[in-house]
């Protein structure tokens, strides 16, 4: 089973240890992790900011990059969400690209509904010890359908303590360029979902989204607190050698 | 309305920093949220439901000018007039002939946000006529100097019980009263006389159905059973898009209404008004008047954000939307606020002079999920973007950046080299617990937040690396190029 990772830019850029944390928990799933060394961005800054050429020419890189892969799999509800929901829309008047894009969009998966549901993963390889409380992800959860999923994998892991905090759904509000573009009302947002995470007392917020995870932590920081914030993949794997 | 839609972000800062109306918005969720998530799960089948009442309103809308003939003839052999006000002012000008016609003095009327477009209230002064509104929540924005709604379904939801108290005690003249069951009572008083001597009631219409050449009225208060059938005129405002082809589609689009709107299952009134009182009846207007409005409604059924007018303004948009749970709907700055309001009024009122609104949202589709006609509120507010970024309405650097941004991606090399400069640069900024205090250009981010800084070397370097130590790994990621 070849399974095309996509990194996401803001892993690649940010937080290049969850890319290595997610390869890990593909490989000990079975899976023959291909990762395409041209990747980048999937274009969705310029789809959410109505530049519809520039997300086409991403989009139709992304199709080349990984259409011969059986799966496509990102550590992202977000960037998964853009490729399966939305690229389709913005070519459906070209019939060529059109069937291309709707084949990738059919084997395109966020990482642990993945894990879940195509690798049927009973065990993780990583450890951790304390109280976990699980922020979802917009695009993760009314996308692609990722609720159960990351908790059920987080579930089996001995020492997880899963609690779940006040308005899990609600959004932290990135939204994007929305964060830079309205940031004294998506800071607001951050807010209001950082007391909930404060109030929950849980030592660790874990969630699936880069977006989400500098938001969250970056607002928990300016108010002094210092809950960890971990993506999901990294928290499943466990240890990574230093440096990754 | 006077459009302030291009101060949002001003009146956004304002109303995060109004301790009072914060406190005010918190009421939101108990009141909506909370009780429409019980609501639902009366329902056997939400989902199915909800797919049924959008085939309904899309239905009605692929045929709109079908379905308001058909209306117009029924309504029309049932006794009532129809007429067709093509923009705002056609509204105000219709209502005034039909004032002048039959000698009114004194008009009632219930809630019509159709009215508020066109700042109906205003104009029946202007000409020298009184108007009293009659539901609550818009009474108590009358009486506070015609105050704009906040929500479409709670006009005052932004008062508190305290702030109606004050301003009953000052406008009545009467002893403060603390308790709402007092504060309605003292209201219902005022309110009662005017019933009795109005000679014209305006309403507006929830639906109009073309069957049988009726308008449907939901309400709580019993407010517009009083007004459309009191007085001899009765004056029925709405949008030409708000047809239902029967009766039987009411009803069906009644589960989801109140459910979606207040959490009730059936609200406490539902009029279904046709024709005038005819021989022997007892209860109904003499003259019964139909103002089909469309002001802007026809350009949006030609547009690509057409499927905005399935909505049913049940507000569980707005309700569930964070933005507005946070800003409130006077940030907005015109009648329909929250994600329906972010598409509506652009379109209405024009693009220019909301920019802001179809960008003030997270796209969190908290909105679309909640719709009980399915509107793809998130992907219509992106139709809006792409016409702000087609004719160059967004700031130059706006532009630039994102272009910089899919130019560098686009090609691969030079993003290896444009990121691996750019996160060592970002690095540098970090302080020693790895947070950016301060960032250039996006002070948007750094003013109440920190930006977690970069790991400081990408991915793709990292993985190349390993790749060497690994042939397998070099391999695949040889095969992509």
């Amino acid at each position: 089973m070849r399974v095309g990772f996509f990194v996401t830019c803001l892993v690649d850029l940010m937080r290049p240890s969850i890319g290595f944390a997610a390869i890990k928990l593909l490989e000990s799933g079975g899976a023959d992790v291909f990762v395409p060394a041209s990747q980048t961005c999937c274009g969705q800054p310029a789809y959410n900011s109505g530049d519809r050429a520039d997300t086409i020419t991403l989009a139709r890189k992304v199709v080349e990059e990984f259409e011969r892969c059986d799966y496509v799999v990102a550590p992202s509800g977000s960037c998964s969400g853009m490729i399966k929901t939305h690229y389709a829309e913005l070519f459906a008047d070209d019939p060529a690209w059109s069937s291309r894009v709707t084949a990738l969009a059919a084997k395109t998966y966020e990482l642990t509904d993945f894990l879940v549901s195509v690798l049927k993963v009973e065990r993780v390889p990583g450890t951790f010890a304390g109280t976990i409380t699980y922020h979802d992800s917009c695009a993760g959860l009314r996308e692609m359908g990722v609720k159960s999923q990351p908790r059920a994998l987080l579930g089996r892991m001995e020492g997880v303590r899963l609690s779940e905090m006040a308005e899990c759904e609600t959004c932290c509000g990135f939204g994007g360029t929305f964060a830079i573009k309205f940031g004294e009302i998506s800071s607001r947002l951050a807010d209001n979902k950082c007391q909930h995470i404060v109030t929950n007392g849980a030592e660790t917020v874990v969630l699936g989204d880069l977006g989400c995870m500098l938001n969250i932590e970056g607002r928990l920081r300016r108010r002094g607190d210092a809950t960890r914030v971990m993506h999901v993949a990294e928290v499943l794997a466990g240890d990574l050698p230093p440096g990754a | 309305m006077q459009v302030a839609s291009m101060y949002f972000k001003e009146r956004a800062h304002v109303k995060l920093h109004d301790t009072q109306l914060q406190l005010n918005l918190t009421k939101i969720k108990y009141k909506f949220v909370e009780k429409r998530r019980s609501a639902m799960t009366e329902l056997d089948d939400f989902e199915g439901t909800r797919e049924a009442a959008r085939g309904i309103r899309q239905r009605a809308l692929d045929d709109l000018d079908v379905w308001l003939t058909i209306f117009e003839e029924n309504a029309r052999a049932r006794g009532a007039t129809v007429l067709y006000a093509q923009t705002p002012a056609d509204v105000n000008a219709l209502v005034l002939e039909i004032a002048q016609r039959h000698d009114v003095r004194k008009i009632i009327k219930s809630k019509s946000m159709v009215s508020e477009e066109s700042g109906l209230d205003h104009a029946i002064e202007g000409a020298g006529l009184t108007v009293v509104e009659t539901d609550l929540g818009e009474y108590i924005l009358q009486i506070n100097n015609y105050e704009p709604p906040s929500h479409i379904i709670g006009p005052a939801l932004h008062k508190s019980r305290d702030e109606v108290a004050d301003l009953f005690h000052k406008r009545h003249g009467k002893p403060r009263k603390e308790g709402i069951d007092e504060l309605c009572l003292e209201a219902r008083a005022e309110l009662r006389t005017h019933y009795l001597t109005a000679d014209m009631g305006i309403s507006g219409g929830n639906f109009f159905i073309a069957e049988t050449g009726s308008v449907a009225i939901v309400t709580n208060e019993g407010n517009a059973t009083l007004t459309t059938t009191l007085p001899k005129v009765h004056v029925a405002i709405s949008g030409i898009e708000k047809i239902v082809p029967t009766l039987e589609d009411l009803a069906t689009l009644m589960r989801l209404l109140p459910r979606s709107a207040t959490g009730q299952s059936i609200s406490n009134y539902v009029d279904v008004l046709t024709g005038t009182k005819g021989p022997g009846e007892f209860n109904g207007a003499e003259h019964m008047y139909f103002i089909l409005v469309d002001s802007g409604r026809s350009n949006v059924l030609a547009s690509d954000v057409r499927e905005a007018l399935r909505c049913i303004r049940c507000g569980a948009c707005m309700n569930h939307c964070p933005v507005y749970q946070n800003v409130g709907g006077h940030s907005y700055g015109w009648v329909y606020p929250g994600p329906i309001g972010s598409i509506l009024t652009p379109m209405y009122v024009g693009l220019e002079q909301a920019l802001d609104l179809p960008q003030a949202s997270t796209m969190c589709n908290q909105c679309g999920v909640v719709c009980p006609v399915k509107i793809p509120l998130p992907d219509l507010q992106r139709k809006l973007r792409e016409k702000e970024f087609e004719r160059r309405l967004r700031p130059w650097y706006e532009r630039a950046a994102l272009r910089a941004w899919a130019f560098v991606a686009a090609r691969p090399a030079l993003y290896g080299v444009a990121t691996r400069v750019g996160i060592r640069a970002l690095r540098m900024l970090a302080d020693r617990n790895g947070m950016i205090r301060k960032l250039p250009l996006v002070g948007g981010w750094t003013d109440e937040r920190d930006m977690p800084a970069p790991a400081g070397r990408t991915f793709r370097e990292l993985y190349a690396a390993r790749a060497q130590a690994r042939p397998v790994a070099r391999e695949a990621a040889g095969a992509s190029r």
